[in-house]
């Protein structure tokens, strides 16, 4: 999809600015919210695909002011009650219960939940699999276009790579996972993933820096071959 | 200074401990094993971790050849690993050719090599600007690099994930491996830095 998260190329945003002597986690509600994902993303509830594209689906104006680690408890939220495991009212009535002092908080029911999760809404983690071979379409050196698609769901294509063409770097060889389908459950299409080189030029015209070249990761699918013979 | 990516809002943090009571008494996470990951990043895992193996790298030429072919596996020679990494290729910088990294849809960061990544890396300003204008970016940041070095900027969009191997300061032959990675530092091994002798430890001891 189009959003704001895909923010590469874009003006607007001001200088870099590093913190001095930075904590890991800038308060403890943000190590809970990363580590608790970290946990969850060993129950099979969801895949990283899926995750990352909750995160897209927030509302521009919140992804640019909850910060990092809110988009990430907005994503958990959502998919938890998504796969219907922990439901939006629960989370407020048990917000209301602290904000009432409310000393014994209501238990949740187990009923009428997916949880434990059954089998068959189980989900596989990890991005490659090892025990599949796949063969690589393009060899390094060879020139490709990036696939001009605008899908409206998940996407791993840059929206500045779109329909440029670069030249193959570094072939990873490798059945990695479609990103694209596996976050919305239509498989995994198991594929090579390239390094696509681009010189700055041929992506910002007269605006790009001298000897600038990008080197972007990009699935077979996105990629077409120049002569457009496929 | 402002730091917009650190700015919690208030009803944050109780809506985390909200979600984090009901998914306990659901059994559906163990608040405990949550403690011990968050123990392990902020104690275990960090830029010492990548400071290691380009220390290693800088003293064993055969190590440093292992590292360039399969990352993760001469990572692996010295116990590191673990998840958001499945691969990795490791980038050599050189006097013509400096690379650095971003991932402008998320973040993506080599976890078990580097910690987790700093606010900057995570910003909308880095994000946004580095494909584009890295020489200004890097600037501001205080690495000033001459047109005749071939800057390469890496959008790590996919689940390959990078490390900058930074070059070695030539004052620095002949140092002991955990003399080298002290000066090995998490920004020259993103590549918003180069690694320099001047934090030399004994640098002004008169020896």
């Amino acid at each position: 999809m189009n959003g704001i998260h895909d923010m590469g190329g874009l003006h607007g945003f001001g200088r870099v600015e590093p913190e001095i002597d930075e904590p890991v986690f800038h308060s403890e509600w943000e190590s809970r919210v990363f580590c608790m994902t970290q946990v969850l993303d060993t129950t099979g509830i969801w895949n990283l695909d899926e995750h990352r594209h909750e995160i897209e689906l927030m509302d521009a104006a919140s992804y640019l002011t909850d910060g990092y680690y809110g988009r990430w408890l907005f994503a958990m939220e959502r998919l938890l009650a998504r796969k219907n495991i922990v439901r939006h009212e629960e989370v407020e009535a048990r917000i209301a219960e602290y904000c009432a002092d409310v000393r014994h908080p209501v238990a949740p029911s187990g009923a009428g939940r997916n949880w434990p999760l059954p089998e068959h809404m189980k989900i596989r983690w990890g991005a490659w699999r090892k025990e599949i071979e796949v063969t690589p379409k393009y060899q390094v050196g060879e020139a490709v276009r990036v696939r001009n698609i605008h899908p409206e769901g998940h996407t791993r294509v840059t929206a500045y790579t779109r329909g440029k063409v670069g030249t193959i770097a570094i072939v990873n060889a490798q059945a990695w996972v479609l990103p694209d389908t596996r976050a919305h459950h239509r498989g995994e299409n198991l594929q090579p993933v390239y390094s696509v080189r681009f010189a700055a030029q041929d992506l910002w015209g007269p605006q790009a820096e001298a000897n600038h070249f990008l080197h972007v990761d990009l699935s077979e699918d996105h990629l077409e071959s120049v002569s457009g013979a496929d | 200074m402002s730091h917009p990516s650190s700015k919690s809002k208030p009803w944050q943090a109780i809506r985390t401990e909200a979600i984090e009571s009901l998914l306990n008494e659901l059994g559906v996470i163990d608040s405990a094993r949550v403690d011990e990951i968050v123990h392990h990043y902020e104690e275990h895992v960090g830029p010492k971790t990548g400071a290691h193996v380009v220390a290693r790298a800088w003293s064993d030429p055969a190590f440093k050849q292992r590292l360039l072919t399969d990352g993760l596996a001469a990572c692996a020679e010295l116990g590191i690993g673990g998840p958001e990494t499945e691969m990795l290729h490791v980038l050599e910088n050189t006097p013509t050719v400096h690379n650095v990294v971003v991932c402008t849809l998320c973040s993506c960061y080599p976890w078990p090599i580097l910690g987790l990544p700093p606010a900057w890396y995570k910003s909308s300003a880095y994000r946004s600007r580095l494909v584009r204008e890295p020489r200004k970016v890097l600037a501001e940041m205080g690495l000033e690099l001459p047109e005749a070095v071939e800057l390469r900027v890496w959008d790590s969009v996919a689940e390959i994930r990078y490390l900058v191997l930074p070059e070695q300061p030539p004052a620095t032959q002949g140092m002991s491996e955990d003399a080298l990675a002290a000066l090995v530092t998490r920004d020259a091994m993103i590549g918003v830095a180069k690694v320099t002798a001047l934090s030399l430890p004994f640098a002004d001891s008169g020896e």
